[in-house]
């Protein structure tokens, strides 16, 4: 079995979906004979023809509204913005026409479309190319958020949601994109949409992340491992729709629960999991939920965005503070 | 370089004299009275939705008053398979698609199943946000491209929303990549208060086509032959695979902006009156009366059969109970998570908590 990065598994997600499927269409900013600007889509347009893969205007508005109309005439579009900080100029076309097409036409029109974008710190890029800000989507109804952390479920996850029948913001962690290989099959298998992954067991604190900072809250979890403390590690993968099951099961056995993400807290889709915990599984705590997350500050620029982002120490911290709670 | 200098096309003057002689498509009465029709059937459907709003009974509506020929034009040459992709006045655009008036009036009215149109399938809910779906017209151009189909898409926005980067990004594409599609301008002079003159200084908006590469044209959006024959022109052009079209139709908005609002608060009466004058209806009724013998006991029976038509169909809106509450979830994603599942079951559960108090 072959090994991949995250950005292969993204590159092989998308041949084997335009290989399968007519209906599926790649474009954006500089994704054809470039590529794409980390080379996500390197090698599609010689493959498939520029029918199929194709570079657009530099426009974000008009990338994802193009998207909408292909989508409603039954096209598969798998939209390109080349970084997360350029994302913004879509929210009209994501909040006020993709995720609503179906419900204002009682399903006439359907909008299977797929946004991908890098997102997240950590590789000193300029400015603008470093957040994320994957709850502003999550809060839109009618969307679908998903965010791998692996190469493997990069590539299952991206398929499935290029097969999904409703508008799904795909979020990938650029600091991730080579990083790390993993063992998969490219046999177009998919992963599911409604389903946190569990990356580790443990019943002494559970650990909830999702996207680049898995890398770091997993390293937090062996370390805590060394000391004899044992993690359960869940990988939420699709933020919309959250599956809160896993997540409280786990809280139950384990009575602890730390949120780690690389966004700013206020707001942060960690609040969201932190509630929803309170609401159906309260009295399964031992300890005040932990969240471990950037601050609610700008971004910085590359010199001070390791001080920013998680990293395992903290979140390490967060679980010995948990622990010494009760 | 390209000119500047935007061709424009009146046919039919106010008065009803043709100022040329007519093309030979709409030199047959049939056609015109057919024409004439449609835009009184606009006329009693739009007359209808502002009392039912004035009585309670629907929710703010955009009035089309005076911009009738502009949508019956584009309707009338637009062939079926086509997809009209329209801003929130065009009804008249869409009556003539065979969008019913029921559904019409169910969509202003608060119900979303008034934009599930069993006539038109294909074609788009009107835009409610201005401009943002000049970028969807684009994409189902596209798909009518590659898919190598001879249909076009026809996108419809007001003087405003040329004021928009979505527009202009919509017709630079469509510009570049030679996309079957029509952008028409139903230019009625006001932006809610703010007039034409405060949108740009382009001399006209048809020009803005220029910058994309396209031509751009002008037309008396008060003069429906005119209208089809430029709109006519345009789909053929872009439907033989010569590009797209942009189209500035000069009208008048008549009424205020919706019927929540009072147009005297920022206009003068004074610059309504002559518009009134220009009345895209009279002068079809004038051109008739002297060419084809139109009587008055014609002109009674159209409005009759009109006003039939169009009580019928409030009378079908009215009578439509809403959906139920759980309806809001029943197209949100076509298999409903299951987390919305448990909100779903909240609201029903709500809902019958009430019924039982």
């Amino acid at each position: 079995m072959a090994e991949h990065t995250l950005l292969e598994a993204v590159n092989l997600a998308l041949r084997r979906a335009l290989g399968d499927d007519d209906r599926v269409l790649v474009f954006g900013e500089d994704v054809g004979v470039g590529g794409g600007v980390f080379r996500a889509t390197q090698g599609l347009m010689q493959a498939f023809g520029p029918k199929r893969v194709f570079d657009t205007p530099l426009a974000e508005t008009l990338i994802a509204g193009m998207a909408i109309g292909l989508a409603a005439q039954g096209f598969r579009p798998v939209a390109e913005i080349q970084f997360m900080g350029f994302i913004y100029s879509t929210l009209d076309q994501l909040i006020n026409h993709a995720s609503r097409l179906r419900t204002r036409t009682r399903g006439r029109l359907t909008c299977p479309m797929v946004l991908r974008a890098p997102y997240g710190g950590g590789v000193h890029a300029p400015e603008h190319h470093s957040e994320s800000t994957e709850a502003l989507f999550a809060h839109v109804p009618g969307l679908r958020v998903v965010i791998p952390s692996s190469p493997k479920m990069a590539y299952g996850l991206l398929l499935s949601a290029i097969r999904d029948p409703d508008p799904v913001v795909f979020l990938e962690p650029k600091r991730l994109y080579r990083a790390a290989k993993e063992a998969f099959e490219d046999d177009g298998e998919g992963a599911p949409l409604d389903r946190c992954l569990v990356r580790r067991e443990g019943n002494d604190c559970t650990l909830v992340s999702w996207g680049a900072s898995m890398k770091e809250t997993l390293a937090a979890a062996a370390q805590l491992a060394e000391k004899g403390v044992e993690s359960d590690v869940i990988d939420v993968c699709t933020l919309k729709p959250l599956d809160v099951t896993t997540i409280v099961e786990s809280v139950a056995r384990s009575g602890r629960l730390v949120i780690v993400h690389e966004a700013a807290r206020t707001a942060g889709f960690g609040a969201e999991i932190a509630a929803r915990v309170a609401d159906v599984g309260l009295y399964h705590l031992r300890a005040p939920i932990m969240r471990v997350t950037g601050y609610d500050t700008v971004m910085p620029l590359s010199r001070l965005e390791r001080h920013y982002m998680p990293n395992a120490a903290r979140i390490q911290a967060a679980v010995e503070r948990s622990l010494a709670s009760d | 370089m390209s000119n500047l200098d935007i061709h424009h096309t009146t046919l039919l003057g106010p008065d009803g004299h043709p100022l040329a002689p007519l093309p030979a498509e709409f030199a047959n009465h049939e056609t015109i009275r057919d024409l004439y029709r449609h835009m009184v059937l606009a006329r009693t459907f739009d007359a209808k939705a502002v009392a039912l709003h004035g009585s309670g009974r629907l929710g703010t509506y955009a009035s089309l008053l005076g911009q009738e020929a502009v949508g019956v034009g584009i309707g009338h040459v637009m062939r079926p398979e086509d997809v009209l992709v329209p801003s929130f006045r065009e009804h008249a655009a869409q009556l003539r698609r065979g969008v019913r008036p029921e559904e019409l009036y169910l969509y202003w009215g608060g119900d979303e199943r008034g934009s599930a149109f069993a006539g038109p399938t294909q074609d788009f809910p009107v835009s409610a946000t201005v401009g943002g779906h000049a970028p969807h017209a684009a994409g189902v151009a596209l798909a009518f491209k590659l898919r190598g189909e001879a249909r076009v898409a026809v996108c419809v926005f007001g003087d405003g929303a040329t004021s928009k980067g979505d527009v202009y990004e919509a017709m630079n594409v469509a510009g570049l990549w030679q996309l079957p599609v029509v952008f028409i301008v139903t230019n009625n002079q006001w932006a809610l208060s703010t007039p034409r003159r405060e949108q740009t200084a382009a001399t006209t908006l048809a020009q803005k086509a220029v910058a994309a590469g396209f031509e751009g044209e002008q037309v008396d959006g008060n003069d429906v032959i005119a209208v089809a024959k430029v709109v006519g022109e345009a789909l053929a052009h872009a439907r033989s695979g010569n590009g797209p079209r942009l189209i500035e139709c000069l009208t008048y908005r008549l009424a205020d902006h919706t019927t929540v609002d009072d147009a005297a608060r920022y206009r003068d009466e004074s610059e309504v009156t002559p518009w009134w004058e220009k009345d895209p209806i009279a002068r079809v009724r004038l051109y008739l009366s002297a060419t084809a013998g139109w009587s008055d006991q014609q002109e009674k029976a159209l409005l009759d059969e009109c006003g039939t038509l169009i009580e019928r169909a409030a009378e079908a809106y009215l009578a439509t109970p809403p959906q139920g509450p759980e309806a809001m979830f029943d197209h949100l994603y076509g298999k409903l998570p299951a987390d919305l599942a448990a909100q779903r079951d909240e609201v029903v559960a709500a809902t019958k908590n009430r019924a039982d108090g």
